[in-house]
C-alpha cells in the first residue's frame, strides 16, 4: 500500500514540521497555532458575516439570504415540507422501490449518508452556544428555521440527483457544481457564464467549508469534550490538541488515503447507534423532568418574542436560533446535494421528499431534544461562558444521568469522525471539480485535509467556529443564487410527478402493493 | 404448463447437497429447475458516501462475479446432463428473496439447504431455511 504510506507520511510531516517550527517553540504548540491562524479566520468570518443593522442589532445578511430562500421557496412549492411529508415516508420506507432494482443505492440509503454529515455535533454544542446566548427563545426559532429549511433541501437534492453526472464505469457525482453550471446552461446561452462562475465559487467555498465546520470545528469540539471528561484543565490533553489532532488525522488517513472503507463502514453502522442512544437519553431525561416541561415550553415561546437580558433583544434570539440551525441542518447550503445524488431513481424529484426529512430529523428533532434538555435541567445561563459548547450539554445530561458525559465522549467523537469523513468526500468532489480528476488533486486535497484536522484541535473555540461558520455559510450564496434560476425546472418536475403521485399512476411493490 | 423447481446456493457443502437432491428429481422427472443465488443485501444498511457513488458499479460487478463463479458453472453442468436449467442472482434478503423468485417464476418448490455457509450467523439469526419456511407461500423442502 505505498498510498497509504506517502500520504499519511507526508500528512504527518507538515503537521509534524509545523508543530516543531521555532515559531512554535514556546509556552505551547496549541497557544502558537491559535496565534498564527486566528486573524486569518478572523478576516475570513467579517467578510462572510458582513452584516446591517436591524432595531439595534446587526443582522448577518447571510441568515437574512437563507431565511428568504427557505421561506419564499416554501411559498413557491405551497408549503412542499409539509404536504410531501407522508409521501416522503413512503418513499423512505421502499413502498414504490422496484426489487428488480435491488442492490442499488436506496432513498433510505441516501438519506441515511446525508443525515451522517449533518447530525453530529451541530445537535450537540450548536444547539448549546444558541440557548446560551439567545436564551430558550433560541430553540423556537430554530425549529422554525429547520422546517422552513425542509424546503430549502427539497430543491436542492432534486436539482443535486438531476444534473448529476453519471460516468462510463458506474459512478456517479453530483451535487451544486454541478446543477449550476448544467442547470444554467440549460436554461439558457445567456446564463450559462453565470452558472459556471457560481459553480466554481460554490466549490471553491465547500473545499473551505469541508476544511472549516467539516473539519476543524469537530475536531476541536470532540477534543475539549475528552479533555472535560478526563479531569479539565488538569488533564494531560489539555495542551495536547495537536497530539489528539494527530491520532484523528491518522485515523481519517487509513481511511480516505489508505482507502481502508472498513473502518468508515464501522463508523457508518456505529454513528446511528450512537444517535440512537444521544436521542434515547434525551427523551429519557425529558420523562424523568416531565413536570418541567410546561415550563420550559413557555421559556421557548414566551423566549422567542421577549428577551429581557439577551444581547439585541427577540432579534439576538432570532440570530441565534437561525444561525445554529442553519449550522447543524445545513438547508440551502448545497452540501447534502452532493451525498443524495447517489440515489438510484429515474425521478429525481422523489429524492427531494426524501431529503425533508433531513432538517426534519436534524433540527426539529434532534435539536429540539437537546435544548429541551438544556432548559429543563437549567444548565443554560446567561453567564455561562458560550465557548464551552458541547461542554454545556455535557453538564445538562450528567445532571440526571451522572455517567452519560463518557457515553457523550463516545458519541461526539464519533461524531465528528463521521462528519470529517463525509466532509472530506464532499470537499474532494468540489476540489476536484475545480482541479480535475488525478492523483496528484486527489492526495494534494487529502493531505490538506488532515492538516486542518490537527490546526482544528489546536485552536481556541471561538476562532474556529467563527471561521467554520463563514466557510460553511459562504457556500449558500452561490448555491441559493443559482437555485432561483432553476427553481421553474423543479415546479415542472413536480406538477408532473404530483399529478401522476395523485391519479395512483405510479407503481407500487412489495407489501405497499398489496396495502393500496 | 410443466412444473418448475427452484434451488437456492451459496457456497456451502449443504447447498451443494441441496442441488444434488434438486437436480435429482428434476432428471428424474424431465422438470425445469432454477438455480438462484441471492447476494445478502438490505436496503436499510448505512452507507458512507464514497460508497453509495461507486454502488452501482459494485451491483454490477457482485452480479457478474455471481453469475460466472456460483450459477453459471452449476447451470453448465445441469445442462450437460440435459436438464432444463436456468440461473438468477439477486441481491436482498436471501430467504425472502428466493420467495418473490419462487412467486415470479411460477415454481412449484423451493428447494434448499439446511444450514448456509456461516454457522455463527445462522446461531445468532436463524438459518436462510427456518425463514424460508415461515414466509413462503410456496411448499419447501430443507434438504438436510
Amino acid at each position: 500500500m505505498p498510498r497509504i504510506r506517502t500520504g499519511l507520511g507526508t500528512a504527518l510531516a507538515v503537521a509534524l514540521s509545523a508543530a516543531s517550527s521555532p515559531l512554535m517553540a514556546d509556552d505551547g504548540i496549541d497557544a502558537r497555532i491559535n496565534e498564527a491562524v486566528q486573524p486569518y479566520a478572523e478576516t475570513v468570518a467579517g467578510l462572510i458575516f458582513s452584516s446591517f443593522p436591524l432595531a439595534g442589532v446587526q443582522v448577518p445578511f447571510v441568515l437574512v439570504w437563507l431565511l428568504f430562500a427557505a421561506t419564499f421557496f416554501t411559498f413557491y412549492f405551497k408549503f412542499i415540507n409539509l404536504r410531501a411529508l407522508k409521501h416522503g415516508f413512503q418513499l423512505v420506507r421502499g413502498d414504490y422501490s422496484d426489487p428488480l432494482a435491488a442492490g442499488e443505492v436506496t432513498h433510505f440509503q441516501a438519506l441515511a449518508t446525508a443525515l451522517s454529515g449533518t447530525v453530529g455535533l451541530g445537535n450537540i454544542a450548536g444547539v448549546a452556544v444558541a440557548v446560551s446566548l439567545g436564551g430558550p427563545g433560541a430553540t423556537f426559532w430554530m425549529i422554525l428555521a429547520g422546517l422552513l429549511g425542509m424546503s430549502s433541501k427539497f430543491v436542492e437534492c432534486t436539482l443535486g440527483v438531476k444534473y448529476r453526472n453519471e460516468y462510463t464505469d458506474g459512478t456517479v457525482s453530483g451535487g451544486p457544481m454541478y446543477y449550476l453550471s448544467k442547470g444554467l446552461a440549460e436554461r439558457s446561452d445567456k446564463l450559462k457564464p453565470l452558472g459556471k462562475v457560481l459553480a466554481v465559487l460554490f466549490a471553491i467555498f465547500c473545499v473551505g467549508g469541508s476544511f472549516g465546520g467539516g473539519n476543524m470545528f469537530q475536531a476541536n469540539q470532540s477534543f475539549m469534550q475528552l479533555v472535560s471528561v478526563t479531569g479539565g484543565e488538569a488533564s494531560w490533553l489539555a495542551d495536547k490538541g495537536w497530539l489528539f489532532g494527530i491520532v484523528v488525522a491518522t485515523l481519517v488517513g487509513l481511511v480516505v488515503i489508505g482507502g481502508i472503507q472498513g473502518i468508515a463502514r464501522v463508523t457508518s453502522k456505529i454513528v446511528p447507534l450512537m444517535a440512537v442512544i444521544y436521542v434515547s437519553a434525551g427523551v429519557v431525561i425529558i420523562v424523568m423532568n416531565l413536570s418541567e416541561v410546561p415550563a420550559a415550553f413557555s421559556a421557548i415561546i414566551t423566549g422567542a418574542f421577549s428577551a429581557p437580558g439577551i444581547a439585541g433583544g427577540v432579534v439576538g434570539v432570532l440570530i441565534q436560533g437561525f444561525k445554529r440551525a442553519a449550522f447543524s441542518n445545513e438547508a440551502g447550503i448545497g452540501s447534502a446535494a452532493i451525498a443524495h445524488s447517489a440515489v438510484r431513481t429515474n425521478r429525481p424529484i422523489t429524492e427531494g421528499f426524501v431529503a425533508l426529512y433531513e432538517p426534519f430529523v436534524d433540527t426539529v428533532v434532534v435539536c429540539t431534544i437537546t435544548a429541551l434538555v438544556i432548559i429543563i435541567t437549567g444548565t443554560w445561563n446567561p453567564s455561562v461562558d458560550p465557548s464551552q459548547g458541547v461542554a454545556l450539554t455535557s453538564a445538562a445530561f450528567e445532571s440526571n444521568i451522572s455517567w452519560f458525559p463518557w457515553v457523550l465522549t463516545v458519541a461526539v467523537v464519533l461524531f465528528a469522525f463521521s462528519t470529517m469523513i463525509s466532509w472530506s468526500y464532499y470537499g474532494l468532489k468540489a476540489w476536484t471539480y475545480l482541479f480535475g480528476e488525478s492523483l496528484a488533486t486527489d492526495v494534494v486535497y487529502k493531505v490538506l485535509f488532515l492538516f486542518f484536522i490537527v490546526v482544528g484541535s489546536s485552536m481556541s473555540l471561538g476562532s474556529v467556529i467563527d471561521f467554520s461558520d463563514a466557510m460553511i455559510f459562504a457556500m449558500a450564496f452561490p448555491n441559493i443564487l443559482g437555485i432561483y434560476f432553476l427553481l421553474p425546472v423543479v415546479r415542472k418536475e413536480l406538477d408532473e410527478y404530483w399529478a401522476d403521485y395523485k391519479a395512483g399512476r405510479l407503481k407500487k411493490f412489495g407489501k405497499a402493493a398489496n396495502r393500496s | 404448463m410443466s412444473k418448475v423447481l427452484l434451488v437456492g446456493i451459496d457456497c456451502s457443502s449443504c447447498s451443494q447437497r441441496a442441488l444434488d437432491y434438486a437436480a435429482g428429481r428434476a432428471e428424474e422427472s424431465k422438470l425445469q429447475l432454477i438455480v438462484a443465488h441471492v447476494i445478502d443485501w438490505s436496503p436499510f444498511s448505512f452507507n458512507t458516501a464514497q460508497e453509495n457513488a461507486e454502488r452501482h458499479k459494485r451491483r454490477e460487478d457482485e452480479l457478474d462475479r455471481a453469475h460466472k463463479e456460483i450459477v453459471g458453472p452449476v447451470v453448465s453442468q445441469l445442462r450437460e446432463r440435459d436438464i432444463f436449467a436456468r440461473g438468477v442472482v439477486r441481491h436482498g434478503h436471501p430467504a425472502e428473496t428466493l420467495s418473490a423468485i419462487g412467486v415470479e417464476f411460477g415454481v412449484t418448490n423451493i428447494i434448499i439447504g439446511k444450514t448456509g455457509s456461516s454457522r455463527v450467523k445462522t446461531q445468532l439469526f436463524g438459518s436462510v431455511a427456518n425463514t424460508l419456511v415461515q414466509v413462503s407461500k410456496l411448499p419447501v423442502t430443507v434438504v438436510p
